[in-house]
């Protein structure tokens, strides 16, 4: 059992918890994950570790609701218990002063590149960070990222903060510049990921990408986060989750992603009848 | 004395187009009656080939003619001395190669039904108001960790603890058991069976830690800081794909991912459970042991209305016991053998739709004994399927052997261990089970485990490595 110390709400639907767990936090490193259980019917959900506290204990996770697991966690409140917490999973993310390097967000990319970012500073490097969003109140963690970075650029979809443009608009304009860049790292919706990896291929530039496949047990015993990487299947969990983003097959990510689409929305259907109802029971015993 | 019946009690067992539709267990066990009628056909032989026959050495006339003698809780205490996991053993351990196979009454007639009443005295226990507790020697001082709660990380525990060791499990999964839990489905080992005798592990003072996967969490070279010896029990997790085209297109499972799915998460009681399983209309199942038969059957309960399994070999060489396969055959398993897949076909989303297969011929006998499946050119043809299962296999979990400098391991991945001691290259580190020998059977993991704990507790009494 694992406490939640503190919830924050980032952004519309997007919920920070600080989680009791000093065990995992003495041992996580940037790049590496959990995977999350909240109850005895729960699935086990795999979340980026977005900071680790060693002075505290303090575990970080960072999490859109998109499916029933999500929204039920984010009605849990400082004070709750999670039932299991494993971690921490996958290996660490390479860091080595490389020179300058551009740390690409998209939407809850930006919680799990953080960590990164503030290590790649830490090893020396020079940091351009980029964050997008969709619109304004999806804007979160950029006062964070500022402190981790030497030069920040933030941009929506639709120009309601920030630049208006996309994480990979923002790229050719620092790569116009004409600065050299050693190195890039990308975390965020896999077409996002996709698109990023497109562009710095045609220019030569190093990039790593941070998978995001279903998983299950996540520590290599299922193969259900196998991806392919330069023609050969891994699984992300053990092999990864950060890969090579000019050898990543994206498109089969995507398309096995969608292989419960049909299961999840139902769960939510389920999940949100649940809850009017039991709402609608409390007013009715009033 | 009465003359012995050459046929031994039948388990009563649901019927195949019931059983097909639930996820019930099949056989429903000896009444007591039926187990003592069972337990006087054994002739108490004076020396018993049962027990040379058992990898745990449980002695098998003593706890039958308790049984026989109606003495329940005798046969329990004389069960216990040697195994603490008899409801699972009397289930899944292949009896008819070893005890069963050795009964000397096998000769000429059916053999002593030991599994069946090794079954029956664990299951009677568990109805009793309280459990027959084993005895557990003055506390020694000396602290043992084990990595991996499955069927050779308890045994040790259990062995380690009788001796008065202090014994700590760390397990990766949130459940112990390992592939008691994730692999085998609840119809032919039911998890509430795993918990209570995992709960008895416990009970005799063994902590387990959940949800701690050693390698990430803490290396052996650290818990070699805290604990006088370990026990590297991790099993044949990594799951074997064929690597042939399209095996990552949706719909396409390992075994392993199938059945933690439907077991260990208990996807089958979807949307109770949050985890989801594809419930596949015609489902092809690759590979031919018991996890094979495992993913066939729960396909049907999944609500499959074809479950085919295709195997490259023919029905002799089948790995799987021959009662899994009959049982698969009774509830209406297709089986496509000496066929093997060479690639699957998808629809425009990605979705598995047909596997293209090939027919085998048998050639000569290859490494392991067996003929070697040959392909016949031309013979290609395809099954339309929405769910395929790959069971063909796994090989070590390599999280342990990548972070234990010192430790070392074959060119299959397996940890190398002297035979008759369980002790690998790294001094007070042991191992056992399916990371030593790959995949094989829960009672050779449980023999393993008896045997690294017997030259476990001479090391740690001794100091002598």
């Amino acid at each position: 059992m694992v406490k939640i110390l503190k919830k924050e709400i980032l952004a519309s639907g997007v919920k920070r918890f600080e989680l009791d767990a000093p065990e995992i936090a003495r041992k996580a490193q940037p790049g590496q994950f959990v995977v999350l259980r909240i109850n005895e019917q729960g699935e086990r959900i795999p979340l980026t570790i977005a900071d680790a506290r060693l002075d505290d204990g303090v575990l970080v996770i960072v999490f859109q609701e998109v499916g029933k697991s999500t929204m039920l966690l984010g009605t849990l409140e400082p004070g709750d218990l999670i039932m299991d917490l494993i971690g921490p999973l996958g290996k660490p993310t390479e860091i080595e002063r490389f020179g300058t390097v551009v740390c690409v967000a998209g939407g809850v990319g930006t919680p799990e590149i953080y960590p990164v970012a503030r290590a790649l500073k830490q090893a020396g490097n020079r940091v351009i960070g980029i964050i997008g969003f969709r619109s304004r109140e999806l804007v979160l963690m950029e006062p964070e990222m500022r402190q981790v970075v030497d030069e920040l650029l933030v941009c929506t979809d639709d120009g309601s903060y920030g630049t208006k443009g996309l994480v990979t608009d923002m790229l050719q304009k620092v790569i116009d510049r004409g600065e050299r860049i050693d190195r890039c790292f990308a975390v965020g919706p896999v077409i996002m990921m996709k698109m990023v990896s497109l562009l710095t291929k045609k220019y030569g530039i190093p990039t790593i990408v941070s998978l995001n496949p279903i998983m299950l047990d996540a520590t290599g015993m299922c193969g259900v986060c196998r991806v392919e990487v330069d023609g050969e299947t891994k699984f992300a969990c053990v092999d990864g989750p950060e890969f090579d983003g000019h050898k990543v097959n994206f498109d089969l990510l995507m398309a096995r992603l969608k292989t419960y689409v049909r299961e999840e929305r139902q769960a939510v259907e389920l999940f949100r009848q649940a809850r009017a109802g039991c709402q609608g029971s409390n007013k009715g015993g009033a | 004395m009465a003359k012995i019946s050459p046929k031994r009690t039948p388990m009563q067992e649901q019927a195949p187009q019931v059983r097909r539709h639930n996820f019930d267990e099949v056989p429903f066990g000896y009444t007591p009656e039926e187990a003592k009628t069972e337990a006087q056909r054994c002739l108490q032989c004076k020396k018993p080939g049962c027990v040379a026959g058992c990898p745990v050495q449980v002695d098998i006339p003593g706890f039958i003619r308790q049984i026989a003698e109606g003495n329940f809780l005798e046969a329990m205490k004389v069960m216990k001395r040697t195994n603490v996991l008899p409801a699972i053993c009397g289930r899944v351990c292949p009896q008819e190669v070893q005890c069963e196979g050795a009964c000397v009454l096998g000769k000429k007639m059916e053999p002593v039904a030991i599994g069946n009443l090794e079954r029956f005295i664990a299951d009677w226990e568990a109805t009793q108001p309280e459990c027959v507790q084993c005895e557990i020697m003055p506390p020694t001082g000396k602290k043992v960790a084990i990595i991996g709660a499955g069927p050779a990380g308890l045994t040790v525990a259990g062995d380690m603890r009788k001796l008065g060791h202090e014994v700590t499990i760390f397990e990766a999964l949130h459940k112990p058991g390992g592939v008691l839990m994730y692999g085998i489905p609840e119809f032919r080992l039911p998890k509430a069976i795993v918990e209570r005798e995992v709960n008895f592990v416990r009970s005799m003072g063994v902590k387990l830690e959940l949800n701690y996967v050693v390698g990430k969490l803490k290396t052996i070279d650290e818990l070699l800081n805290e604990f006088d010896a370990v026990f590297v029990g991790t099993g044949a997790g990594l799951p074997l794909f064929m690597n042939i085209p399209g095996e990552n297109y949706l719909g396409v499972y390992s075994a392993n991912e199938y059945l933690t799915r439907s077991n260990l998460m208990k996807a089958y009681l979807f949307p109770e459970y949050d985890t989801p399983i594809v419930r596949g209309k015609n489902v092809a199942v690759v590979g031919g042991g018991n996890v094979a038969m495992d993913a066939a059957r729960t396909a049907l309960r999944l609500g499959a209305e074809r479950s085919i399994l295709i195997y490259r070999r023919s029905r002799e060489e089948m790995p799987a016991r021959a009662a899994e396969i009959h049982h698969a055959e009774e509830e209406g398993v297709e089986f496509q053998l000496l066929t093997n897949p060479v690639r699957y076909l998808a629809d425009e989303n990605g979705w598995v739709r047909e596997v293209e297969c090939i027919r085998m011929e048998l050639g000569e006998p290859d490494s392991s004994g067996r003929r070697r499946p040959v392909p016949i050119p031309g013979s290609e043809f395809r099954i339309p399927v929405d769910t395929v299962v790959i069971a063909i296999g796994n090989s070590p979990n390599p999280l342990i052997p990548q972070t234990t400098p010192g430790l070392e391991v074959s060119r299959r991945g397996t940890i190398v261990v002297e035979p008759e001691t369980g002790r690998t290259s790294k001094k007070g580190v042991f191992a056992g089970g399916d990371i030593v020998t790959g995949a094989a059977t829960v009672i050779l993991a449980m023999g393993a485990g008896r045997i690294a704990a017997r030259s476990m507790d001479e090391y740690l009494r001794t100091g002598k490595w």
